[in-house]
């Protein structure tokens, strides 16, 4: 899997590219746990994910939770199909925020 | 109704080799008939038993070897694992609450909410534990 890191104005995008398994997932969340230590709102991007198993979704829902206690922005954008189908099994998609775009994302307040 | 053996592989406990498990199951179970929706989420499951294997089995212990075959008798597709580790505690092997929202425990709920049967146990004969998992295709 490869993790693509942009630096936006006032967030970081990580995009997601091949499957975030158990193979990969802890290059995954370690590079999330890196974005939210700096105290840096996050965008992930989920549109290349070929799949994602029990503990991708953990570094997920790992990465919400630590944002949300640091007043931090959390989003999901460009969800696959393949990811989409294991948060709505793991009812995940109505808890994450989940954006249409970056754009929207970038509108929206924390 | 005869079973017939689709295919027994033998792999180590290893992360990376999920990849491949991943794809053969995929393959199989639409050369079987399944649609790409089923066949997706039979992937789901399977692959989420292997790492429940690697994981809480072998606990990470990458010589250890995973037994899998995949049998059908055209109205379902069983799913067979062996390992070869110390028994587990059957007991902590369980879907979690959802609305309990933490990042582990996972795995069986993807299990129990995809296939319509599974169940654990131990080998007879030694060290090792046994999971099999069935889904109806008709």
């Amino acid at each position: 899997m490869k993790i693509n890191i942009q630096q936006e104005d006032n967030y970081t995008n990580i995009g997601f590219d091949g499957a975030v398994d158990l193979s990969s997932s802890s290059d995954a969340r370690k590079s999330i746990i890196e974005v939210l230590e700096q105290n840096k709102n996050i965008l992930i991007d989920l549109s290349l994910v070929s799949y994602i198993d029990s503990s991708g979704v953990a570094c997920l829902v790992e990465g919400y939770q630590i944002a949300k206690k640091q007043l931090l922005k959390f989003g999901l954008v460009g969800i696959s199909d393949a990811a989409m189908s294991v948060l709505r099994l793991a009812r995940l998609d109505q808890v994450f925020p989940i954006y249409n775009s970056k754009e929207e994302y970038e509108k929206k307040d924390v | 109704m005869n079973m017939e053996k689709l295919f027994q592989i033998r792999f180590p406990a290893k992360a990376e080799r999920l990849c491949l498990i991943r794809t053969l199951v995929k393959e199989m179970a639409e050369s079987v008939g399944c649609c790409v929706d089923l066949s997706e989420k039979l992937v789901i499951a399977v692959n989420e038993a292997c790492m429940n294997i690697i994981q809480h089995a072998y606990k990470g212990d990458e010589s250890g070897e995973i037994v899998f075959e995949m049998l059908n008798n055209e109205k379902e597709l069983h799913f067979r694992f062996v390992d070869y580790a110390h028994p587990i505690d059957l007991d902590s092997v369980k879907s979690r609450d959802l609305d309990d929202i933490r990042p582990g425990g996972l795995g069986t709920h993807f299990i129990a909410e995809i296939m319509d049967e599974y169940n654990i146990g131990h080998l007879d004969e030694g060290e090792g534990n046994y999971l099999n998992m069935k889904k109806n295709i008709n």
